[in-house]
């Protein structure tokens, strides 16, 4: 997908990296690569790779990421 | 499809027939009758699906074994569905089915019933034997499905629990597409059957590696494509879904075109309805086809830019193609603004279709390119009816 990109800055995905138990299920799931682990931590590396879909907002055991596409 | 469809309660499962519908009935689905397979199972008014090969008896009843390899029937529904044509027979009865030699220890393959995926999903498997649990997604594929909420948790738990399926393995766990994760909680799943979701690779020519690699996908295996392949089979549906629009919109054409200096005229209709027409078909192609199977060799990100930019290459060609037929820059003005619209219409339209578009972006890019397309057709009918006087 390295020559198809949508827009930048769009996406509405967030982190609590707070929250996160380093389950590793969100890179997983993402069928776009927008997470990482990083000392047992998940982290965002591409956001604008992210088309909300939602798998990662699903699958998260502890509530650490949303996503809200069409609000704002 | 009703809810009975599929597992039966009875522990007589025969998710591998289909009750014979009328003579016109269910299309090439289940036509051919295998006899050796049928043999002894045979029920009034039940008929056997050409791709069913074999029947295995478990615990849990009488399992469909299907085969991994494609009949004609199959290559015909590809054609048909990609078409859009009679979509809705291209169902697969939900429940389980088997491939291969499967047993206690094989593992289960989650997928949906539309029968391109289950298609896909068993030509997949030539040396591979497992079992397959066909979600109910009314006959929508795994990512589609997702997404709307019939590839679900619920529908997941369901089916596991009509089918059995504890009966039937001696682990717990079931392989779930990725694609199909928007619609599933893992942990929900876990939680109320009792099975655990591993999810599998994205495309199933990978599943084989996965299964081998002790159920762990490599990262090419998670993450999707959009091959030009992938986008050329996408566009027969989107100009199918264009052609009624379209056909209104050129009856709207000839009825503009009639208008001029002597008030409505049906020769002018006739002669500079054709031109508009052809106008509009350009626009169609270049929208509805060229940019879509062209999308990461277009200039900008937006779809409906990418749409406007092939839109004017056609356009341009067009207009050098009926140049004598054209009097005045008015008359020019206006097909070209027409048909560059059309064509970023229904490029942007293409952005429901992508697997890597978000609902932020398409409404960032509608709220700015909607008025850019509606203001082109107003100035283009303008010019159109003008340029007639
Ligand atoms: S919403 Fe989808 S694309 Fe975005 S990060 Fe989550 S899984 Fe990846
Ligand atoms: S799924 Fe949630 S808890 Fe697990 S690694 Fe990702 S953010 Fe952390």
């Amino acid at each position: 997908m390295k020559n198809l990109r949508y827009l930048d800055n769009v996406s509405t995905l967030v982190l609590d990296d707070e929250k996160c138990v380093g389950c590793s299920l969100c890179t997983e799931v993402c069928p776009h690569a927008v997470f990482e682990m990083a000392q047992n931590r998940a982290l965002i590396v591409d956001l604008n790779a992210c088309m909300e879909c939602g798998a990662c907002v699903t699958n998260c055991p502890s509530g650490a990421i949303s996503v809200s596409p069409g609000v704002g | 499809m009703d809810e009975k469809d599929g597992c039966g309660q009875d522990g007589q499962s025969t998710p591998g027939v289909n009750i014979m519908a009328s003579m016109e009935g269910r299309g090439p689905s289940c036509l051919n009758v295998d006899k050796d397979a049928l043999a002894g199972h045979e029920k009034p008014g039940f008929k056997l699906c050409s791709y069913v090969d074999s029947f295995s008896e478990t615990h849990a009843g009488r399992i469909p074994i299907v085969k991994s390899g494609l009949g004609k029937e199959d290559l015909f529904s590809t054609v048909y569905v990609r078409w859009g044509i009679r979509r809705h027979d291209y169902k697969v009865v939900p429940g389980l089915y088997g491939i291969g030699h499967p047993d206690r220890a094989s593992e289960v393959l989650v997928t949906a019933n539309f029968k391109l995926t289950f298609d896909h999903l068993r030509r997949a498997l030539p040396h591979i034997s497992a079992w397959i649990l066909v979600l109910d997604t009314k006959g929508i594929n795994v990512w589609c499905a997702a997404g709307k909420g019939t590839f679900s948790t619920r529908e997941l738990v369901k089916r596991i629990e009509a089918c059995s399926l504890e009966k039937i393995v001696d682990h717990k766990r079931v392989i779930v597409p990725q694609l199909g994760a928007t619609g599933v909680s893992a942990a929900d799943v876990k939680k109320q059957s009792g099975f655990r979701v591993v999810y599998g690779p994205i495309r199933a020519k990978d599943i084989p590696a996965f299964l081998k690699n002790n159920r762990t996908a490599d990262k090419p295996m998670r993450q999707v494509t959009f091959t030009l392949y992938e986008r050329f089979v996408l566009t027969p549906v989107e100009l199918k879904n264009a052609l009624k629009p379209a056909f209104i919109a050129a009856l709207v054409l000839f009825v503009v075109s009639g208008v001029g200096p002597g008030g409505f005229s049906f020769s002018g209709a006739w002669e500079r309805g054709l031109l508009a027409v052809l106008a509009l078909v350009t626009g169609i192609f270049s929208g509805g086809f060229v940019t879509p199977v062209l999308l990461p060799y277009i200039p900008f990100r937006e779809f409906a830019a990418k749409g406007i930019i092939a839109g004017s290459v056609f356009a341009i060609l067009l207009m050098v193609a009926i140049s004598s037929a054209i009097n005045g820059m008015a008359g020019f003005g206006a097909l070209f603004l027409f048909s560059m619209a059309i064509s970023s219409f229904l490029a942007m339209n293409f952005t429901g279709t992508t697997p890597f578009t978000s609902p932020s972006g398409v409404e960032k890019e509608m709220k700015r390119f909607i008025p850019v397309q509606v203001v082109a057709l107003a100035v283009s009918s303008g010019l159109w009816i003008y340029s007639a006087f």
